[in-house]
């Protein structure tokens, strides 16, 4: 396995409180697999690809156990999470512009880390640069450019480029399109895809965009207040979505033709809860149109939902399978 | 739809070249009309002059070129006109994070218009209808509070009241979700409609993103450097794109029932600076490459402008390609 994570927990101090923002979290992922976190913001899932790499800020504290390639990440020091970051595992970050650096070239700005890591001479490091950014299309004649003086796909394209530089197992990819164009967006996409495909890395995505994720990744994970709620292969939670909050953000960008949302958005109203709270039973049901009085009460854990699929729904349990929503929901809905 | 309220005829914005470098031409002689109570989806790239398009609209920018009607009267550009059209047609920006002042509470922040307007007589009315109107209920809870202490929905509803407070009948919205999660960008959205079924409330939404065409406009004009390139009814356009560029976009659409990888767009990114002779899409078109030497048209796509879109026609379809009539091979398999 490449990377086994068990009962993974995170929360921030502010203050007096303390923001619990995931709340026992497991999965894993082999080589050249592939994973999609979905969920708003606040759900948990830009911190569980930064916890991975212990890139968490110091108010940070973390329990639980991450595995990459056998070795246990919480633990070992920190000479040895620096070796893993880039030659292990890489993060793309969102937003290319604010993540690299202004005022050097992007040929310095990938050279760096395989100076750093793969105790090699400069004129190597050149060589693998002039090919890192053929690998990625963007021409190696631009290798002495400053990013202002790139487009924003460009630029993330150069991302991907650093975050291959070391030639690493694992790459997190964290909202890679987002403020992109979408024929960009989909360069960008189709480039992630062929190198998983090529070379077995294996892949974190991040993203809110469900259609996005199924397109690249094989699973898909969606988080709320800090859980995954619903897991399983991407097309099919997609097409069948068992967790009301999935179907919601599955719902909330349209497939063009589909005449159910024609002049009519899908949207979810209410707001995620306050994660310095507990949660009894259901953290989703005070915004679930479906739910009934059980919700709030029931413990609730990810309960087989179908092949290879997961939902933390109490309906994916043959005693509440039929269960009616409550007339409150129902009525809530309507009004 | 109904005649026109905002009527763009042949709208130039040309930005003066810095240090002899070429000018660039924004916005290239548009032609488009929103008619009352209509919502328009303007689509296009970064880069292709929609949102030069919809700060022009709201008199941020002044055309080089062409006029931008009103109820059927030209804007001008002296400072009361100026003043008077803003109360009817008022913009909404993308990014509210941005758009807020971080030391403005949300009554300040929705009053602002009001104020700057000299509407100070009954402000608390409008400042509470506007927020009740724009969904945030109660208002009383809110007008205290400060943009970091709201959610990014919250936000957003906030900048739009602050459009609503002057009581416009056209608001200009440019990228209004594009900065928001995807739960809340369906509540905006449903608000844009709530308001024009509710007030009559007329929109422009400027976007790069085409399920928001589908999810709330009438009518979607696709713009290609400086230059509207296809417009109509949505579902026509949507379902039944003709011109290669629009067909472009939507095939690349993010689709998990796909089987087949669409062929992407090629060559540069466009350039305001350097406007390609003849039909201004032809170094990246799939349909010329597809016809070049088949077709004794495509030699028009290389020599020949095509001509500008007009505005008429609220309800047709028109497209701006020499080649219009001929279908383009938009696809090739996944596994090729």
């Amino acid at each position: 396995m490449l990377l086994e994570v068990e009962d993974l927990s995170v929360s921030y101090r502010t203050g007096r409180d303390s923001v619990r923002a995931v709340r026992g979290i497991s999965f894993q992922i082999g080589a050249g697999g592939t994973l999609a976190f979905a969920g708003e913001s606040g759900s948990g899932k830009s911190t569980v690809a930064l916890s991975l790499l212990r890139l968490l800020p110091a108010s940070a504290t973390m329990t639980g156990t991450v595995r990459f390639r056998g070795e246990s990440l919480l633990d070992v020091n920190w000479e040895m999470v620096r070796a893993v970051r880039w030659a292990g595992a890489s993060i793309v970050f969102q937003g290319a512009m604010s993540a690299l650096n202004p005022v050097r070239t992007i040929g310095q700005q990938i050279r760096e880390p395989i100076l750093l890591h793969e105790r090699v001479g400069e004129r190597a490091a050149r060589i693998r640069t002039a090919e890192l950014l053929d690998a990625v299309g963007v021409s190696e004649g631009r290798a002495g450019s400053y990013p202002h003086e790139l487009s924003g796909g460009q630029r993330q394209r150069v991302m991907i480029a650093m975050a291959l530089a070391c030639r690493p197992n694992l790459v997190i990819a964290d909202e890679p399109t987002t403020a992109l164009d979408v024929i960009v967006q989909a360069q960008i996409l189709n480039l992630l895809t062929d190198l998983v495909r090529d070379t077995q890395i294996g892949m974190i995505m991040i993203s809110h965009d469900l259609s996005v994720l199924a397109e690249t990744c094989d699973r898909m994970a969606i988080m709320y207040a800090g859980r995954i709620i619903e897991t399983g292969p991407s097309r099919d939670m997609i097409r069948r979505p068992l967790h009301p909050y999935t179907r919601a953000l599955a719902q909330a960008f349209p497939r063009i033709g589909d005449p159910g949302s024609r002049l009519a958005p899908a949207g979810l109203a209410g707001d995620p809860p306050d994660l310095r709270q507990d949660i009894d039973g259901c953290a989703f049901a005070p915004r679930c149109d479906v739910s009934f009085g059980d919700c709030t009460t029931h413990p609730i854990e990810l309960w087989p939902s179908g092949e290879r699929r997961e939902s933390a729904c109490l309906r994916a349990l043959p005693d509440f399978a039929n269960r009616l929503p409550d007339p409150a929901a129902v009525a809530e809905d309507a009004s | 739809m109904s005649t026109p309220i905002l009527e763009i005829r042949d709208l130039r914005v040309t930005y003066r070249p810095q240090r002899r470098r070429r000018a660039a031409r924004a916005v290239d002689q548009v032609n488009l009309s929103i008619g009352s109570g209509e919502i328009v989806a303007l689509i296009g790239e970064s880069g292709c002059g929609k949102s030069t398009l919809a700060r022009a609209l709201v008199g941020l920018v002044k055309p080089t070129g062409g006029e931008i009607r009103y109820d059927g009267k030209p804007l001008g550009y002296h400072t009361s006109a100026l003043r008077r059209y803003r109360r009817n047609v008022q913009l909404v920006l993308q990014d509210p994070g941005g758009a807020l002042n971080p030391r403005q509470n949300v009554f300040d922040a929705v009053a602002e218009g009001p104020r700057l307007h000299g509407l100070r007589s009954d402000l608390n009315r409008r400042v509470y209808g506007a927020l009740e109107r724009a969904g945030i209920r109660p208002p009383e809870n809110f007008v205290a509070r400060y943009p970091h202490e709201l959610s990014g929905g919250q936000q957003q509803r906030v900048v739009i009241a602050g459009a609503l407070a002057l009581e416009p009948s056209v608001i200009v919205a440019d990228e209004p979700v594009s900065s928001l999660d995807a739960s809340v960008r369906g509540e905006i959205l449903r608000l844009i409609l709530d308001l024009r079924r509710d007030l009559g409330l007329s929109a422009l939404v400027v976007s790069h993103d085409l399920g928001l065409a589908w999810n709330i406009a009438d009518r979607v004009a696709v713009m290609y450097l400086g230059r509207i390139v296809e417009s109509g009814p949505v579902g026509d356009i949507l379902l039944h794109p003709r011109h290669p560029y629009t067909q472009a976009l939507i095939a690349v659409l993010p689709d998990a029932e796909r089987t087949v990888r669409p062929k992407l767009l090629g060559g540069e990114p466009p350039d305001p600076t350097m406007i390609p002779r003849g039909c201004r899409f032809h170094p990246r078109c799939a349909r010329r490459a597809a016809y070049d030497g088949k077709d004794p048209r495509t030699e028009l796509c290389t020599s020949t402008e095509v001509p500008v879109l007009a505005a008429q026609g609220l309800a047709g379809e028109m497209v701006a390609c020499h080649l219009a009539d001929v279908d383009t091979p938009v696809e090739v398999p996944v596994d090729e």
